[in-house]
């Protein structure tokens, strides 16, 4: 087991000394750091192709029905033909857009998307750059993707586009701030933003049983954080057609597909990676682990995509800004708390302690709700 | 407080929704003016569909009428059937025989629980549901296409009702299929609403949106769901019973709140109440003819008529004037949705967008009827 354990840490030294041998070695580094760049690249095209297939088998599944099956053993290659259709389809700016910004948009949506792959490890030592300011880095660069589907909602000179434009940037700017909140018990925990830090704080227990609430409020900030239903006002089919990309066609729709698939993967990476002690895990390969654990969150998205009606724009802003961010900050107030109180009192405290005080705030949430419910009741009957 | 000066200046914009689009159930469109996402105001246009039904009505012998029937409300041609044979029956003054009576009353029951799970699966797509209620429905409804295809050889545009009768007796193994389908739509209607009716994100976006009072409904001749959703309890098989609704048991769903969740329960409810009809009707269904016989040329005498059914959609009515001829002299059709659309824009004002969808899904309209 240990030469599959590290396959690709071997695999990669052993191609960075094979190219030492006739270059110099700032070459050499420079050689393998484009040839990782490569692989990120050519792995998120991949992974968008399966995740693509399995989306459309799942959801298939879930409306009782077959999925793709014409293309390919089980239709897997439904995908490849879809990009095939895609790319030799006419390209189309529309008269009225603005050209510059209209084209300028699909490269940079893709552009941070692709960043971000960097930071995130997908096994021992599989991680392409350690920052120590990885979490600072991945928001940060993230963030961009709402500016470039500003641009395209603008550039296309289209009312659809314009609305979902707006939506994009009101959304996505306030799941931001539950997000990285929620985000921020991980980082206490282990006391460092490096992702891999972050992992390798998780060796004994995952941060999920320290703090399942902050894992709930990641997920909900980070679902609505990809526009995913049912947070996907931004391209609210039944709304305003396709939102922001309702006027590109061929390549340039690709690419916003292709950014929207691998963002939600991402998110569903970086959960893996904070929540669910990112590769770490038994028997099994560290590589395998992290992709069963990233895939088994992208399937609670796929799920969510299958049942449930999307949300208006006011309840969505008020979801993120009454709920969910009043609660991380409870959290986080509750959490800091945990961690000074049981400081060297051994892990098993530190695990029970922060159980009963997520389950304590549940419950005030549960019964604050409660009473909110038994307040309009009243109201009703009195009315 | 003094007021910041910021020198932006904000106006509305107008955004044309249709007529293609994916939300208005065919070719409708909207004229909406808006402030942000609000609505300002709406505007509907009618018309893209329009096919001259009612002057094709004319050129056409009564006969050849019900075909075209078929196609105004494209997902329940039985009621349409009904309602224009019973028109020209009560024209004729042609008495129908029992058995007909009761397979025309399967029809339609059935046909009502089609129009009712496939607009709640179509308002659930407006809400962005992505396509699973709807393909609940569409699964139940190929059962009961199933049915129509057995007894007229055909799966939507039946042509299935003659005047005096329907056109073939019920075929051997329709009614232990019926049977089952039947006993298995409690069922489904049970899974539909524990998929749907205690929904967080369906009640949020359902309750208190497009509320109609039931003043503005009566004012506006709203009729079908859409009214009883408003506390009215006005159902035609009841006030004005026709065929032989007087014979079963069942009650009138109405609710309160007069919003567009209620006009989803009212519809569950309804296909419930329609359950139980067809179990009574399968119980009491007679051997015998299924139609009379009718002279080749028919010519029923001069004079005009007006009948009305509870179609799924609500008050469905045929107007027709006879001047001796084989031909009706005038062929008016009462359609209920494109009286029911007149209200969308007082329900839409004030809403977002997204409630528009939810609101013109909630009316249930299909394009077919509205512009005829």
């Amino acid at each position: 087991m240990p030469f599959l354990n590290d396959l690709f840490v071997n695999l990669s030294s052993w191609i960075h000394g094979f190219l030492a041998h006739f270059l110099p070695l700032w070459a050499a580094d420079l050689v393998m750091m484009l040839f990782t760049i490569a692989c990120l690249i050519a792995f998120a095209v991949t992974t968008i192709i399966f995740i693509n297939w399995l989306e459309r088998k799942v959801i298939g599944r879930i409306q009782d029905r077959y999925g793709p099956n014409r293309v390919g053993p089980l239709g897997i290659l439904q995908c490849v033909a879809d990009m095939i259709k895609m790319l030799t389809k006419e390209d189309i700016t529309p008269a009225q857009a603005d050209r510059l910004i209209f084209n300028l948009a699909p490269v940079m949506v893709v552009v941070p998307t692709f960043m971000v792959l960097a930071v995130i490890p997908f096994g021992r030592g599989m991680v392409a750059a350690d920052l120590n300011v990885g979490f600072l880095y991945i928001m940060a660069v993230s963030s961009l993707t709402t500016i470039a589907i500003l641009l395209a909602g603008w550039g296309s000179r289209n009312k659809y586009s314009l609305l979902g434009g707006v939506r994009v940037v009101a959304q996505m700017m306030s799941y931001e701030i539950p997000m990285v909140l929620s985000a921020l018990g991980a980082i206490m925990l282990t006391g460092s933003l490096s992702m891999v830090s972050i992992v390798a704080g998780q060796s004994r227990v995952p941060f999920i049983l320290l703090q399942p609430l902050g894992f709930l409020i990641y997920l909900t900030s980070a679902v609505a954080e990809v526009n995913r239903a049912p947070f996907d006002l931004p391209e609210a089919e039944s709304e305003i057609i396709a939102g922001y990309h309702t006027e590109y066609s061929g390549i340039k729709y690709a690419m916003f597909l292709l950014a929207e698939y691998v963002n939600a993967f991402i998110v569903s990476a970086i959960a893996a990676t904070l929540f669910l002690g990112g590769w770490q895990g038994p028997l099994l390969p560290s590589y395998i682990w992290f992709f069963l654990k990233a895939y088994a969150i992208y399937f609670v998205l796929m799920w969510l995509r299958g049942t449930l009606p999307r949300l208006r724009i006011d309840q969505l802003m008020g979801l993120a800004w009454r709920f969910l961010v009043p609660l991380a900050l409870v959290n986080l107030l509750v959490m800091g708390l945990v961690i000074t109180l049981t400081q060297r009192k051994g892990l098993f405290s530190l695990v029970l302690v922060s159980l009963v005080a997520n389950g304590l705030i549940v419950a005030a949430v549960v019964i604050i709700y409660a009473f909110a419910i038994w307040r309009r009741r009243q109201v009703k009957v009195t009315t | 407080m003094q007021r910041v000066e910021t020198g932006l200046r904000t106006e509305t914009i107008t955004v044309n929704m249709g007529p293609q689009h994916p939300s208005t159930h065919g070719v409708f469109r909207m004229i909406v003016t808006l402030d942000g996402e609000t609505i300002v105001d709406l505007e509907p246009v009618m018309g893209y569909l329009h096919r001259c039904q009612e002057k094709i009505g004319e050129r056409n012998t009564y006969l050849q009428n019900i075909p075209y029937t078929d196609r105004l409300d494209y997902i329940c041609s039985m009621s349409n059937n009904m309602a224009y044979v019973m028109a020209v029956e009560k024209l004729a003054q042609i008495e129908v025989p029992e058995r007909a009576e009761y397979i025309r009353i399967i029809m339609v029951e059935l046909t009502r629980i089609v129009n009712h799970a496939v607009a709640i699966g179509a308002l659930l797509n407006d809400l962005g549901c992505f396509f699973t209620p709807m393909l609940y429905a569409l699964e139940e409804r190929e059962r009961i296409l199933d049915l129509f295809e057995m007894a007229s050889g055909s799966r939507m545009m039946c042509n299935y009702m003659r005047f005096g009768g329907v056109r073939y007796d019920l075929p051997p193994g329709f009614m232990p299929e019926l049977k089952s389908v039947v006993a298995a739509l409690p069922a489904f209607i049970d899974e539909f609403e524990r998929l749907l009716t205690e929904n967080e994100i369906v009640l949020a976006r359902c309750q208190n949106v497009g509320v109609l009072p039931p003043d503005m409904a009566i004012a506006y001749s709203c009729t079908g769901p859409l009214l009883r959703a408003s506390g009215v309890n006005y159902d035609i098989r009841k006030v004005d019973s026709y065929s032989i609704y007087d014979r079963f048991d069942f009650d009138v769903v109405t609710e309160t709140n007069c919003d567009v969740y209620d006009r989803y329960l009212v519809r569950i409810g309804e296909m419930r109440q329609s359950v139980r009809i067809l179990e009574q009707a399968l119980e009491q269904i007679p051997e015998g003819e299924v139609s009379v016989k009718l002279p080749r040329v028919f010519k029923p005498p001069e004079g005009d008529v007006y009948h009305r059914i509870e179609s799924p959609k609500g008050e469905l009515g045929f107007y027709l004037v006879s001047d001796g001829g084989t031909n009706p002299y005038r062929y008016k059709i009462r359609s209920p949705t494109f009286i029911n659309l007149t209200v969308l824009p007082e329900l839409c004002k004030g809403h977002k967008v997204a409630d528009v969808v939810a609101i013109l899904g909630s009316i249930d309209i299909v394009l077919g009827e509205v512009d005829r």
